[in-house]
């Protein structure tokens, strides 16, 4: 029976160092999550954190209790160990552990709800923040920038340090805009503009990708996000004006189609491309306030659309 | 013809034409086997015909291990093609079929009638019946699910399978997203299914409330009992949605409607809401019973009482309530605004408590207790640790916003394998290995099963734990290929070698199977593991009749009461008279009728309309048939009781 039993415990030692490992080895870049470069990813990693210790506290104990019990109340000839085969309740016993998870889900629960509230507003609020425009295709990505009148395909450009709040909506099919780095996801959907805002802290440059599956080529919707400092970020939107070939709608069907794309850069695109293919697919039968993205609507900046 | 064949048999993969063969071989060998032997008569009087629930548990037992056994083969291709960057061994097309197969399989064709095998193998014996409620609508539940799996696994060599992942949002699931038949033999092979699934529901939850042994009080019932009874309340309120969610879908595909596509003023966001509203309550109906099991397993193996019945009694139906107010979890990130995520945040957190509990409550059942480690019971002990992680992993994605960066990535996809492998696959093993003698009337080998045991758990760690970690490294689902760049090479690597590793238990577990067949330890008193509940108190495997004298029933532990205080079955010589049973008669409509839904889904799905209404007027027919039938029961009569009586070795 011994044996077994320290099999049990080696395993679980294992299982320990190994949990271990992968919280050590978080200061590797590769961990997106753990590598937060904007305020955005930053709270939820906090969030993240304070969840996990909240259940280590529960689960830690517990996994300690079981190897304890098992090893405890064996059934071997001549264990001496107490056996009580009627006794069935204790009320006290009951209330604690009925009591100290709702304890624990009541501090999270709290942190989590401020967390919720505060990322739909801007991240800081002394900065002017842009606005960036993006639409998932089958399967590429689409960024307009309404204040520079600039589009891209399959990588984006932005200030470090501003706020930037992206425009997400879908050309079809349902998928997800994510950029771990630099914070968590959003739906696009076909007929709908949600809202996200992101930003990052550092020049650098940051992976993103489609992150809800589109169909045969969903795999291969992945993009760059180019952090550079405002002066650069002007300097690449005015040499993007000038030099960059202009997205014109024979341009953009021909993109809209079923099939992969490399990056592109476009100098202008049709003045109401966004707000047109919200309706072309579906947008103009929606309420106004679904149609923008619903809950933030005061962050709405109608002259952008 | 020439043309025409090759839209309609899936062709140009090797795969595929191997498994054609394969498929072809093994019908023909079952053909010639049951002529040569002349065993046709003997399949449609024991098997196709049946109304007993202890057959009816038997075959969806097998069909469940036949699932468990092609979706598991599903995820070892999918773990394949991972296993390293930018491997060419299955196209994206080919992979994006077999991640949809695998958790429609996983859990509608294998989780669902292997927990309804335990349902009927064992409730009725447990609450001391003779048969369910409605034995007849137990077969037609049986054959629906038997028939809309048959029409879903065909899809994989006849018109293509569905591709649009196991809920199959829209628009991608539309006509525009997945032209051709795939999609249909999604929407027909669970609709058919699913109503058989609903009528379960109904069935053993009036089994429970209606035919329990004289004496046994609802504080009373084992909390296996307990546990399907919650698990099928929560079948009521949330298969109907399923039904509607699909036929809408089928109304968009089929006539052209827009219910779904926002395109002509429909919702896609509507179907996400929809098919959460029984995902999620679906995840509880699977994880409930299993939560029984390893209450009766624990009790039983401590040799002491279960802790704080009470207490999980009514954790179980706060789960089944609490199970409606969730289901938004599964898409925060479809921006439905602050307050609501904030609202299903913490719903879902509260969710954690009552499944908390619980984990206490066992691990006071083995306080001062005598564990013995019966197969059973290291299977219970090994869900513990693991469902206490994947437990807290998901509170870690309840918290709405950090769930924005673990959605839809391989974070996820560790924690709800965890909970549906670690929670809900490894107890309904324990409830195999625990019942499995009164199935079948021997013990399954304890060392090829503890081997099977080691190697699904190792396997388990060794393919789930890395996902955490590539989630964490921004791996997101469904992405049927990858890069070097992004460092996810060594534990996709890992994560593959785990997966064989769960591949090898299960092929131990079919050798155990069938070497205990030969070799198991028979069982000849109907109680080898010393229980505790009615169904250890008659011979396995039980007769035809269950129980010759309905039990009296004066407490909880009813079996264990009367072992201890000398009185109802376990005083063999004290027997009242024999009085003659009444049992219902077999009946061939609910295999015929189902066999008409499988020709009607067949016709559905290819819109071949005329065949469609050949297949929905074959079951009409067989309704009419039914309501014509007056002759449905009969008794059996003391002297047959008496000689099966004696012949088991029971005092008469």
């Amino acid at each position: 029976m011994i044996k077994p039993l320290l099999t049990v415990r080696l395993w679980k030692v294992a299982i320990l160092a190994a949990g271990l490992l992968l919280l050590l080895s978080g200061c590797d870049r590769r961990y997106l999550i753990f590598n937060p470069s904007g305020p955005v990813a930053e709270k939820e990693l906090h969030l993240i954190i304070l969840s996990a210790v909240l259940c280590a506290v529960v689960v830690i104990p517990v996994l300690g209790l079981l190897i304890y019990i098992v090893y405890r109340y064996r059934d071997k000839p001549g264990n001496k160990a107490p056996y009580t085969p009627d006794w069935n309740d204790s009320k006290i016993l009951e209330i604690v552990w009925w009591g100290v998870p709702i304890i624990i889900i009541g501090i999270l629960g709290v942190y989590t709800a401020k967390t919720t509230y505060s990322l739909v507003k801007p991240p800081v609020e002394d900065v002017k923040p842009i606005t960036i425009q993006v639409t998932s295709l089958d399967w590429k990505w689409l960024f307009q920038y309404p204040g520079q009148k600039i589009a891209t395909v399959n990588y984006a450009e932005i200030p470090a340090g501003v706020p930037v709040q992206f425009h997400l909506t879908s050309d079809q099919m349902m998928n997800s805009f994510w950029v771990p780095e630099l914070g968590g996801q959003e739906y696009t959907m076909p007929g709908m503009a949600m809202r996200l805002w992101l930003q990052a802290d550092q020049p650098g440059t940051y992976y993103g990708s489609g992150a809800n599956f589109t169909g045969k080529g969903f795999a291969h919707m992945k993009f760059k996000v180019v952090a550079k400092p405002q002066a650069e970020f002007n300097q690449w939107a005015k040499q993007v004006k000038k030099t960059a070939p202009a997205l014109t709608e024979a341009k953009y069907e021909k993109l809209a189609e079923k099939g992969l794309a490399g990056k592109q850069t476009y100098s202008s695109y049709p003045e109401k491309l966004f707000t047109e293919t919200i309706d072309r697919n579906g947008g103009k039968y929606m309420k106004p306030e679904m149609k923008h993205g619903g809950h933030d609507m005061s962050m709405m900046d109608h002259d952008n659309e | 013809m020439g043309e025409k064949a090759k839209g309609f048999f899936v062709t140009g993969d090797p795969l595929i034409y191997g498994a054609d063969v394969s498929i072809i071989i093994t019908l023909l060998g079952i053909l010639v086997f049951l002529t040569y032997f002349k065993k046709w008569g003997w399949l449609w009087r024991e098997w196709l015909t049946t109304v007993d629930h202890k057959k009816i548990g038997i075959m969806y037992l097998v069909s469940s291990l036949l699932m468990l056994f092609r979706g598991g083969v599903d995820a070892l291709l999918m773990r394949m093609q991972l296993a390293m960057p930018n491997t060419h061994f299955l196209q994206s097309q080919h992979y994006n079929e077999i991640f949809t197969t695998h958790g429609t399989i996983m859990i509608l064709f294998m989780a669902m009638p292997f927990m309804f095998a335990l349902f009927n193998i064992v409730i009725p014996l447990q609450i001391g019946a003779r048969d369910v409620a409605y034995p007849f609508l137990n077969a037609m539940s049986f054959w629906l699910f038997f028939f809309g799996a048959l029409l879903f696994n065909l899809s994989f060599v006849i018109g293509g399978s569905p591709d649009a992942g196991w809920l199959s949002y829209p628009p991608l699931s539309e006509l525009a997203g997945s032209p051709g038949p795939g999609q249909n033999f999604y929407i027909w092979g669970i609709q058919i299914s699913g109503i058989g699934s609903l009528a379960t529901g109904i069935n053993f939850l009036v089994t429970i409330l209606k035919m329990r042994a004289p004496g046994m009080k609802l504080m009373q019932m084992p909390l296996f009992t307990w546990s399907v009874l919650s698990s099928c309340i929560t079948i009521i309120f949330a298969f109907p949605v399923l039904t509607v969610t699909l036929a809408l879908l089928f109304v968009d595909r089929f006539f052209g409607a827009h219910i779904f596509t926002a395109t002509g003023g429909g919702n896609p966001m509507m179907y996400v809401n929809l098919i959460w509203m029984w995902g999620h309550p679906e995840v509880y109906i699977v994880v409930l019973p299993a939560f029984g099991i390893y209450s009766e397993i624990v009790s039983t193996f401590s040799k002491k009482k279960i802790f704080g019945y009470k207490s999980m009694v009514f954790s179980m139906m706060i789960i089944s309530v609490l199970g409606y107010f969730t289901w938004v979890h599964h898409f925060f990130t479809m921006g439905a605004g602050a307050d609501v995520n904030t609202f299903f945040a913490i719903t879902t957190m509260a969710i954690g408590i009552p499944t908390g509990v619980k984990i206490f409550n066992w691990l006071f059942t083995m306080f001062r207790g005598r564990i013995s480690m019966t197969q059973p019971m290291l299977w219970t002990l090994a869900f513990i640790p693991c469902f206490l992680v994947g437990g807290a992993t998901g509170v870690m994605l309840a918290a709405a916003p950090a769930d924005y960066q673990y959605h839809n990535s391989y974070f996820l996809i560790a924690h709800f394998h965890q909970t549906l492998i670690g929670g809900v696959v490894f107890g309904y093993l324990a409830g195999l290995y625990y019942w499995w003698p009164k199935m079948f009337g021997f013990k399954l080998n304890d060392r090829i099963g503890k081997w099977a045991f080691w190697t699904w758990n190792i396997g388990f760690y060794v393919c789930f734990m890395p996902q955490y970690a590539l989630g964490f490294m921004g791996m997101t689902r469904r992405v049927y290929t990858y890069g070097w760049d992004m460092g996810w090479a060594p534990y996709n690597m890992v994560s593959t070698a785990g997966a064989f590793l769960m591949g090898i238990g299960f092929v131990f577990q079919v050798w155990q199977i069938l070497y205990s067949i030969k070799h198991g330890e028979r069982d000849l008193t109907g109680d080898p593991w010393n229980g505790r509940t009615l169904e250890w108190s008659i011979p396995s495997p039980a007769p035809h009749y269950n129980f010759a004298h309905l039990p009296e029933v004066k407490s909880d532990d009813a079996w264990w009461d009367m072992k201890n205080h000398r009185y109802g079955a376990a005083v063999p010589n004290k027997m009242k008279e024999y009085a003659p049973i009444h049992m219902p008669k077999n009946s061939g409509i609910p295999f015929l009728m189902s066999a008409c839904w499988f020709v009607a889904g067949f016709g559905l799905t290819f819109e071949w309309i005329g065949v469609g209404i050949a297949g929905l007027a074959g079951v009409g027919i067989c309704l009419l048939a039914r309501s014509f039938q007056r002759n449905t029961d009969y008794y059996i009569p003391v002297d047959e009781i008496k000689a099966t009586e004696s012949s088991l070795g029971r005092v008469v």
